[in-house]
């Protein structure tokens, strides 16, 4: 686990056993008959830890996390998912172990339908859970984010870090055991980044993995955590 | 509005999302009216075809009802015989048939009047050999001995003919038979159609909703469960379209009743009510076309669910 203060140092901790929540052995991507976008990804993501994921624009960060999630398939190599290979998984089970990775968008993707309450109870809504059973929860989680009192409202007149905290909530309502964030600082003003960072790493004290995608060297800076960098195609990791 | 009316009647965990929560799919952006607007003109076509095909019915065994309990003897005017006495004989012989109910004989000017309506009126029709009729009505549930009925007739009045009516029957049950197979040819047409323009209307619906489909796949949400929420939102649309266009039907056929009851004086208006009957449903008709708003409720949901699957199944 990482640790960040008033100031930017950080400490880590190593949690208690941890196990492999994502595993790549020799990975490869590509698009039709093009070449390989990314290639020879070998690496494991495991449980209570907290890294990023860095690169350039256009380095492939939000495909490697689309095959994380496997609503990417991979062209070459093997993807195990909490212990499960995901080659020949049903789409019902890969639902279900979705269930187990909170996700956080750039562009936030929350459903402008739906008030901000309803949009965070998604991911139980989905599960069949009645909402008497999860009523407090959301409202507890909406009040850590800092939205107790925009609950009730609809996304659109949100501000960019209120929609930001509220699908950052989404993702924590299930209390995932994988948090994948892609950019979720890139629409926010730095002070925002990271008071946002620092919810992060609050979760991750709570015993979540957490893989943050972004390119903003000063945000990484402020922690002192496992990099994963990008480029041309290969994974580099610094641990 | 009054589809709104409609829907609240129906069973709210037919309908109802998981609570008080707002429709994971929103409402009033899927193509709703314009669907809503399809299915209540499928289910007003399909409603009055229906009906038709029960007055057809209803007038059919009417007709075959009356008609059956009936026979005829006609007793052609014959040179060197006494006409007036094989009228008689011909009624006596016909007072002995077991079940005979009533016996009632045609006189000379009654026949002349039956002629009115194809040789019209005022012409002396006294050298024409104008043909007698005797009428026997059976009680009902009786079945008539016609055959020696029939012998006695040609024995002893051999210019009698007896006519049980048994071919018209027969042309007008298959003329009746043929109408309503028309009619549910056109009823499951009107299905098919409806299923079209439900499974376009969903493949539209998931068009204009694939970021919330995508979400829902993310936060893991089955296919089934895409599917249920797809069918409970067509399964509303097909209800109040079902009920609007049913209803609709109803009031058409309850307007229609009541002028036709109105307007029963009128001599076109008698012709009409003699070959279809009074225009008005029975009860069960107007079961019937409201029962053909909920199977087009039905086959609106069944369909936009299968369309779901379909559709989901070749993703990823």
């Amino acid at each position: 686990m990482v640790e960040i203060s008033g100031n930017p140092s950080v400490d880590v901790e190593i949690g208690e056993s941890p196990s492999e929540l994502v595993r790549f052995d020799n990975v490869g991507l590509r698009y039709g008959i093009g070449p390989e976008i990314l290639r020879d990804l070998d690496f494991s993501i495991h449980s209570h830890s907290f890294q990023f994921l860095t690169g350039p624009s256009g380095a492939g960060k939000t495909t490697l996390l689309k095959l994380i999630l496997q609503t990417l398939k991979p062209t070459r190599g093997r993807v195990t998912l909490f212990g499960q290979s995901i080659a020949g998984i049903s789409k019902a089970e890969m639902a279900r172990l979705r269930r187990r990775v909170g996700i956080v968008f750039q562009d936030f993707r929350l459903l402008d339908h739906l008030t901000t309450y309803e949009n965070v109870a998604l991911p139980l809504v989905v599960q069949g859970r009645e909402e008497s059973s999860y009523r407090a929860e959301v409202i507890e989680l909406l009040r850590w984010v800092g939205l107790g009192d925009r609950m009730h409202m609809p996304p659109v007149i949100l501000s960019g870090g209120e929609k930001q905290r509220a699908a950052i909530a989404r993702a924590l309502i299930v209390q995932p055991a994988l948090l994948l964030a892609d950019e979720p600082t890139g629409n926010v003003d730095p002070s925002l980044a990271r008071r946002l960072l620092r919810l992060f790493i609050e979760l991750n004290h709570t015993g979540t993995a957490v893989v943050l995608a972004t390119h903003d060297l000063q945000l990484m800076d402020l922690v002192d955590a496992r990099r994963m960098v990008l480029a041309e195609g290969h994974l580099h990791i610094y641990d | 509005m009054l589809g709104a009316a409609l829907v609240r009647l129906v069973p709210s965990d037919l309908l109802a999302s998981r609570s008080a929560l707002s429709p994971i799919l929103p409402a009033r952006s899927i193509a709703g009216r314009a669907l809503v607007l399809v299915i209540v003109i499928m289910t007003f076509l399909a409603g009055l075809t229906a009906g038709a095909v029960h007055l057809v019915a209803d007038a059919s065994s009417d007709w075959s009802r009356s008609i059956a309990r009936e026979v005829t003897i006609q007793i052609r005017p014959m040179a060197g015989r006494d006409i007036e006495a094989d009228v008689r004989m011909a009624a006596d012989l016909g007072k002995r048939v077991r079940g005979v109910e009533v016996v009632r004989v045609f006189d000379r000017q009654e026949g002349e009047k039956l002629l009115e309506p194809w040789l019209g009126t005022g012409l002396d029709l006294g050298e024409l050999p104008v043909p007698r009729l005797v009428v026997l009505k059976f009680s009902a549930g009786s079945t008539p001995e016609l055959a020696s009925l029939k012998a006695e007739l040609a024995e002893r009045v051999p210019n009698a003919g007896l006519d049980d009516h048994r071919l018209w029957l027969g042309r007008l049950k298959i003329m009746a038979n043929s109408l309503v197979l028309i009619g549910i040819i056109i009823l499951a047409l009107v299905l098919v159609a409806t299923g079209l323009a439900v499974a376009f209307a969903t493949r539209g619906a998931m068009a204009g909703t694939a970021h919330i489909i995508d979400v829902l796949h993310l936060v893991g949400a089955e296919d089934s469960y895409i599917a249920r929420e797809f069918q409970r939102h067509f399964l509303r649309l097909g209800l109040k379209g079902g009920l609007i266009g049913g209803l609709a039907a109803v009031m058409f056929y309850l307007v229609i009743s009541l002028a036709s009851a109105n307007f029963a004086m009128n001599p076109g208006a008698e012709q009409v009510e003699a070959l279809f009957g009074r225009f008005s449903l029975p009860g069960a008709g107007y079961a019937s076309v409201l029962a053909i708003g909920l199977v087009i409720a039905a086959v609106t949901a069944i369909v936009s669910r299968a369309t779901v699957y379909r559709t989901l199944s070749g993703h990823e």
